[in-house]
């Protein structure tokens, strides 16, 4: 019933508000077909609550979703027919895993034989084959998710929606899972919509990824985009950029902009027209250098190192209390004085606003399985 | 930094002085407490065996045993007390408020599961409540209710005045169930392309089969044993077994105690049987708590 | 500016959002699950309920509305069947509690014939009242085992009474009423992370002052539950203060009378205020513990609880 390839899903407008507050709000996004799209933030920013509204299992509170030219946000979840990955797989426990991935086709009536040939495909697509008789109950955490992929992409529905798929699995798994993912997207034509907070999951993924925080679209691109050229100082904290410093501007031009704090002085690039006031200047820790003179300088001393194999990764602090993280392979120990150096261009500053810190904050403690020690931080 | 020192190898030494007494007079304190129970025990066997040996017995005044053993108590308690047709009536009324309290207490568990909706706490105080007051406080003002409507008397008032606990008991046992039911799963079943019926048919419906199961079972040992309410709206056609049972009792005197306590014996085996079947599909614990609050609050 | 385009913005969506604003807050045609039972639980608990009360200010003796509480609290036989009542009741129920906790000690952890024992312990329960009363009379009267033994063994000289008197009924309740509070306080304790008990130990508190200041106060709140549910069923009790107690003295308790008035003078409005008395007096006395339950700590007990 279904007809695998659509032109674009166009989300207009899109809200979804509990109570008086919004969950989502006014998202605006068009999707083509067969992309792979990532709906990037930590927890409580809307990504799952968006990707319900597509799903239909979250009525809309404004704005309309269209598939090509059909609006389909008035349809029921069982009319859309997308299939659906969940975080903890939602299998349904009475039926074998055969019975599970056939659910869908049993749905729409497809004719058993055609039902049967399908379930085998997909059984083969996630290589399950020798466990296809058993209860979901027998198998492993990676077992079940790749059965609910199955169960997924059994209809070939025109769009999956896959909701942290990999949240509940241990760290290896995740990165064999991503690939798998990755794979069947591509061989079969799908198109994807994949939620995470784990913004490693989202780059190495998606074709374009959503930024979201508190229920508005920070962001929307390519992952080349969103890691060189974050939109605002929140989706640089979300992309590694683990300093975010705020200090006072001196001067700002189109191009440059010049900062200081009490103790720091910093040239860096203008990325968001800042002209006066105070202003958040994001650095990569990888983008410092012990020592180097041109260009940007910071004395600071060590506080911690952690050992990362072949670098250190070091938080430090300015005279004046401000911590600083860089990585380096040279060798420092807690105490040591360092003279770091930046070039301008890796110094990207934005506007500063105040809600940020309290916000990126709870990024941090939402969030940390997914954040690894390029994840974002707090920057003072 | 001083204290502590000083204070650890006393402590220590104590504990090894304290080491093995401590553990003499907890098991001797146990050996009481299991005493007390097999005590318990003993008394409650030979109440129940009295009972079973006296309705065997011919004649019993005094001594250990009665004079000599006969069978035909019971069918002077058959025929004299129509236990055909009480029992009859018994497993009539039981089936029929299991049925009727699962087709009621069932959706309006899962609403309570699932839904948070204005006056929802009120409701469920509403449901706790024929639970939780004693039978007799409402049985009364009910039977006189239906005895207002011509149903006191009849099996139609018997069912319905046995519905009254039955109802929220299956709402307390199944509303916890349905919870732990994971709400994803009903969304996969939608996203799969399942309408609202084939939800409930084929994955709610085998999911809760288990907790409707035990729910049945549980009301079905309640209703068999419930005295009171039967008690207050049964007519001469409509008693139960208990209250047969009582009323045997409470009219002895003119009939043989033997033929009461064959009846009694009659109730206790039936009483038995079921238990029996309960307990393969829950807990002693769930037959006797109400409902939820079994270590919960 | 900002009035006057609100409301033109708001029309379109104003239909939808109500549905939405429902819809939130959980009004939704799932509701119409409920019907059946909340249509049941208002046509045979609350209207009947409702229905006594009225019924209560009606007296067929006259004396005005309240005539018939006035003729309650004026007649010393009516009266005491208050404290007939309670006298059954809280002692009863407090022995059934205070006997389960060293039991319910006892058990729980991993013991062997945890099982068993729960089971037997059902047993009882599920015979009821009715046929541990005929039992009593059997096994305790003058002539049965018990005073057979206690005979023989030299113990007493004249058989017990223990039969048509409180004693029987207070028998009758710890027979029935013990396994239910014991069941309950294991479920309880058996809540109690275990893990507390050892970290206890590794402070140093030794076996009793674990108990006193770990388990006990844990335990106090579900202790308070079970003493509840346990007065709720030795309060009503109805069969055995007939059968095994002395009905028209000293075990004439409230359910009696209120059941004679009621159905063997046929004096409905006199019986449904006796069930409207037993009704708020055991209302207050729950009322009165479960406030004094609110100074307990009613946290989490770490457990599987």
């Amino acid at each position: 019933m279904t007809d695998n390839h659509f032109r674009e899903l166009r989300l207009d407008g899109v809200s979804r508000a509990y109570g008086s507050q919004n969950a989502l709000n006014d998202l605006n996004l068009t999707i083509s077909g067969q992309e792979f799209i990532a709906l990037l933030g930590p927890s409580g920013c809307g990504k799952s609550t968006a990707l319900n509204c597509i799903a239909g299992l979250l009525p809309l509170t404004g704005g309309s979703i269209y598939l090509d030219d059909r609006r389909i946000d008035t349809l029921p979840p069982e009319q859309r027919g997308f299939g659906m990955v969940f975080q903890n797989y939602a299998l349904f426990p009475h039926m074998s895993v055969r019975k599970n991935i056939g659910f869908g086709l049993k749905m729409h009536k497809v004719p058993k034989a055609e039902a049967a040939k399908r379930v085998d495909e997909a059984v083969a697509l996630v290589q399950l084959q020798e466990h296809q008789h058993k209860a979901p109950g027998q198998l492993s955490g990676g077992q079940q998710q790749r059965v609910a992929i199955a169960r997924a992409v059994a209809l070939h529905p025109p769009l999956v929606l896959m909701d942290e798929p990999l949240s509940n699995l241990d760290a290896q798994l995740r990165l064999e899972m991503r690939m798998e993912i990755r794979r069947l997207h591509q061989n079969l034509g799908l198109t994807t919509v994949y939620v995470t907070h784990d913004q490693e999951e989202a780059l190495s993924m998606a074709d374009r990824l959503v930024v979201l925080r508190l229920g508005v679209m920070q962001q929307f691109g390519t992952p080349e985009e969103v890691y060189d050229h974050p939109a605002n100082a929140y989706v640089a904290g979300f992309m590694g950029y683990r300093n975010l410093l705020e200090l006072d501007i001196v001067t700002a031009d189109a191009e440059k902009v010049s900062a200081r704090g009490k103790h720091i002085a910093l040239v860096g690039a203008n990325r968001e027209s800042v002209t006066t006031g105070r202003a958040i200047a994001a650095i990569r820790p990888e983008d410092f250098t012990i020592g180097a003179t041109d260009g940007n300088r910071i004395e600071v001393t060590v506080d911690i190192a952690e050992y990362h194999g072949r670098e250190l990764s070091v938080q430090a602090s300015t005279a004046d209390g401000l911590s600083i993280y860089f990585r380096t392979s040279e060798r420092v120990a807690p105490g040591d004085h360092v003279v770091l150096g930046v070039p301008a261009h890796r110094v990207l500053v934005f506007r500063s606003d105040n809600s940020i810190d309290a916000d990126v904050q709870q990024t941090t403690e939402d969030a940390p399985a997914g954040v690894g020690a390029g994840g974002p931080g707090t920057g003072r | 930094m001083s204290t502590p020192t000083r204070e650890l190898p006393s402590a220590a030494s104590d504990a090894a002085k304290a080491g093995p007494r401590p553990r003499r007079r907890v098991r001797i304190w146990a050996v009481v407490v299991w005493f007390l129970l097999a005590f318990f025990f003993v008394n409650l066997i030979a109440l129940v065996a009295s009972v079973v040996v006296d309705s065997f017995g011919k004649t019993w005044f005094g001594g250990w045993l009665p004079s000599g053993f006969t069978t035909r108590w019971y069918s002077q308690a058959w025929t004299e007390f129509g236990l055909s047709h009480v029992l009859i009536v018994t497993a009539e009324v039981a089936i029929i408020v299991v049925v009727l309290s699962v087709l009621i207490g069932v959706p309006a568990s899962y609403v309570l599961a699932r839904r948070t909706f204005p006056g929802k706490k009120f409701l469920l105080l509403l449901f706790v409540l024929p639970i939780l007051v004693p039978p007799i406080t409402y049985g009364i003002p009910l039977a006189t209710v239906l005895y207002k409507v011509n149903l006191a008397g009849s099996l139609t008032g018997v069912i319905l005045a046995n519905l009254v606990p039955s109802v929220p008991f299956v709402i307390l046992t199944m509303t916890p169930f349905i919870e732990q039911i994971d709400p994803k799963i009903e969304a996969a079943a939608r996203m799969c392309g399942a309408k609202t019926s084939a939800v409930f048919t084929r994955i709610l419906g085998p999911l809760l089969i288990p907790g409707m199961l035990a729910a049945s079972i549980l009301v079905l040992v309640r209703t068999v044993g419930m005295f009171e309410l039967t008690f207050l709206t049964a007519g001469p056609d409509s008693t139960t077994l208990v209250v047969a049972l009582y009323n045997s009792v409470f009219g002895a005197g003119i009939r043989a105690n033997q033929s009461v306590d064959a009846m009694a014996t009659i109730y206790t085996g039936s009483m038995l049987v079921l238990l029996v079947i309960a307990l393969r599909f829950v807990n002693p614990t769930q037959l006797v708590a109400r409902g939820g609050d079994t270590g919960k609050e | 500016m900002s009035t006057a385009t609100a409301p033109a913005v708001r029309p379109p969506s104003n239909q939808s959002s109500l549905r939405h604003r429902l819809a939130e807050r959980g009004v939704d045609r799932t509701l119409w699950l409920l019907l059946p039972a909340v249509a049941f639980i208002v046509l045979l608990f609350m209207y009947p309920f409702l229905y006594g009360l009225g019924l209560s200010f009606q007296p067929s003796h006259g004396g005005g509305i309240f005539g018939n509480y006035a003729a309650f609290f004026s007649d010393p036989y009516l009266r005491n069947t208050i404290w007939k009542t309670l006298g059954l009741g809280l002692p009863a129920a407090l022995f059934n509690v205070i006997a389960s906790i060293p039991i319910a000690y006892l058990m729980r952890g991993k013991v062997r014939g945890k099982r068993l024992l729960t089971t037997l312990l059902v047993v009882p329960i599920t015979l009821g009242t009715v046929l541990t009363a005929q039992g009593l009379i059997m096994y305790a009267g003058p002539t049965g085992w018990l005073n057979t033994v206690l005979l023989d063994l030299g113990i007493i000289d004249e058989p017990l009474t223990l039969i048509h008197n409180w004693i029987g009924v207070f028998l009758s309740l710890i027979i029935t009423g013990f396994p239910f509070a014991f069941l309950l306080t294991l479920s309880y304790i058996s809540g109690i992370d275990p893990a507390l008990d050892k970290a206890a130990a590794t402070l140093g508190a030794g076996p009793m002052q674990r108990f006193r200041t770990i388990t006990m106060p844990l335990l106090a709140p579900g202790l308070v539950i079970t003493f509840t549910l346990s007065f709720v069923l030795a309060f009503s009790v109805f069969p055995s203060a007939q059968l095994v107690g002395d009905p028209t003295g000293s075990t004439r308790v409230m359910s009696i009378a209120a059941y004679d008035a009621a159905f063997q003078q046929f004096d409905f409005p006199m019986g449904s205020t006796m069930a409207m008395i037993m009704a708020v007096v055991m209302l207050v006395v729950i009322g009165l513990v479960m406030l004094w339950r609110t100074t307990l700590y009613r946290g989490a007990t770490g457990g599987k609880g």
